[in-house]
């Protein structure tokens, strides 16, 4: 049993980020509302955010801001102190240029409400095709 | 399309699991990741740059590159809304509304009316009915400029405790979308409008870089801060810094302007009138 409990405290960071991406995905693929699919979307940016951040970690370590560094202390630094911050760093941007894009889905997501009157995939599919009945694709 | 959706991610979520097994365990402090470069950034960053925190120099020195290009994409997206949403200005409307401040009565006036002067005492509005509610204005102003002396503090502080340009821009910009929702979307374009927030985007952008071009006319390479140390009392490593903390002022700005930005055209589907 012990097996079991080390390897899930080894591992249970990955296990949560399968499970947003699988939930994300999910969302872009089955959903017809293209607001639903930019939900989804944005739970697939915040696994892989997470998938990064926890990548990151490391046991017994501090954050990745040097201890006395306001002094002229000329100390040795060691790595093993600090968590990675590289991560970080690029997660950083990551979630402010997620913002920016899910500001530009959600102009598209609108502009194509004003074109076509919904949000729902197999209505505009149809506006689109022009309501002939032998041309809409039947699985979609 | 929905079950063959669910298989699908079904058998990608197995794969993505088993795979999980093979990955460092959390927290191991000889993972891949932590082993190749990051020590280097560790143990090097306070005397190359003199920044204590590390994430801070590598935003903004180790991967400035990296960072240009980002503020240049959130700029990028704040200019696709803008072109997607944006109507030109309709023709001066029919009847114009204006609210008197203290009784909250509203005045309709017809074209060729008389418009109030501008005072204190009537606000112009953007329908007959504007809701106005006293409370959540009052806490609203309230909050708003701590909010924003909170985002100068962690743009200014980022050499020394978590912080930085992106995460003081995006408070600073989230005060400015509070003020508009809680009053409305007249008085917010009143005190910053959408050409200044356009303008301030742009101006950011090029404040970073500016003093990448800066360092290259100083004899260093593109974004190689230490060229800054022409400069009276500034010697190469603390040069950095300041090079450090120009560019994050450069981000803020940008950020903040961009929010903004994107939320007024959103707010209003482009026509930069009543909002939410």
């Amino acid at each position: 049993m012990e097996t079991i409990g080390t390897l899930i405290i080894a591992k249970y960071n990955y296990w949560a980020v399968v499970v947003l991406i699988a939930i994300g995905l999910y969302a872009m693929i089955a959903k017809k509302n293209l607001v639903k699919k930019i939900i989804g979307m944005n739970i697939f940016q915040t696994a892989i955010i997470l998938f990064y951040v926890s990548i990151g970690a490391k046991r017994g370590a501090t954050l990745p801001i040097i201890e006395h560094g306001h002094g002229e202390s000329t100390h040795m630094v060691h790595a093993a102190d600090y968590i990675n911050p590289l991560p970080h760093v690029l997660m950083l941007t990551a979630i402010v240029v997620s913002v920016a894009t899910l500001g530009v889905a959600l102009a598209l997501a609108m502009r194509i409400y004003f074109h076509y009157g919904t949000l729902e995939e197999d209505e505009i599919q149809k506006k689109i095709i022009g309501d002939e009945p032998d041309k809409i694709d039947s699985s979609g | 399309m929905k079950r063959l959706g669910l298989i699908a991610i079904i058998i990608f979520g197995g794969l993505l699991f088993s795979i999980t097994f093979e990955l460092p365990d959390l927290g191991d402090a000889s993972s891949p990741a932590s082993t190749h470069v990051s020590p280097y950034y560790i143990e090097h960053t306070l005397e190359d740059t003199s920044v204590p925190n590390v994430v801070t120099a590598i935003l903004a020195d180790y991967r400035g590159y990296d960072t240009l290009f980002e503020t240049a994409v959130i700029f990028s997206a704040g200019l696709a809304c803008f072109f997607l949403l944006r109507i030109p200005e309709r023709k001066a409307p029919k009847a114009r509304f204006y609210r008197h401040l203290t009784t909250g009565l509203t005045l309709r006036i017809e074209k060729g009316g008389r418009i109030p002067e501008e005072s204190k005492e009537f606000e112009r509005i953007d329908s007959a009915w504007v809701p106005n509610d006293v409370i959540i204005n009052m806490t609203c102003r309230l909050v708003v400029p701590f909010v924003q002396l909170f985002a100068l503090y962690v743009i200014a502080h980022g050499h020394h405790s978590p912080g930085g340009g992106f995460q003081g821009g995006v408070i600073f910009g989230a005060a400015i979308i509070l003020f508009a929702i809680s009053n409305n979307l007249r008085s917010t374009t009143r005190r910053l409008s959408e050409k200044s927030s356009a303008l301030l985007g742009s101006g950011g952008v090029i404040i970073y870089l500016g003093t990448g071009l800066l360092c290259i006319l100083l004899g260093a390479g593109f974004l190689n801060y230490s060229g800054l140390s022409v400069f009276p009392g500034l010697d190469p490593v603390s040069a950095r810094s300041y090079g450090i903390l120009i560019v994050e002022i450069g981000v803020g700005i940008a950020v903040t302007a961009v929010m903004v930005w994107i939320y007024y055209n959103l707010a209003s589907a482009g026509t930069q009138e009543e909002g939410l």
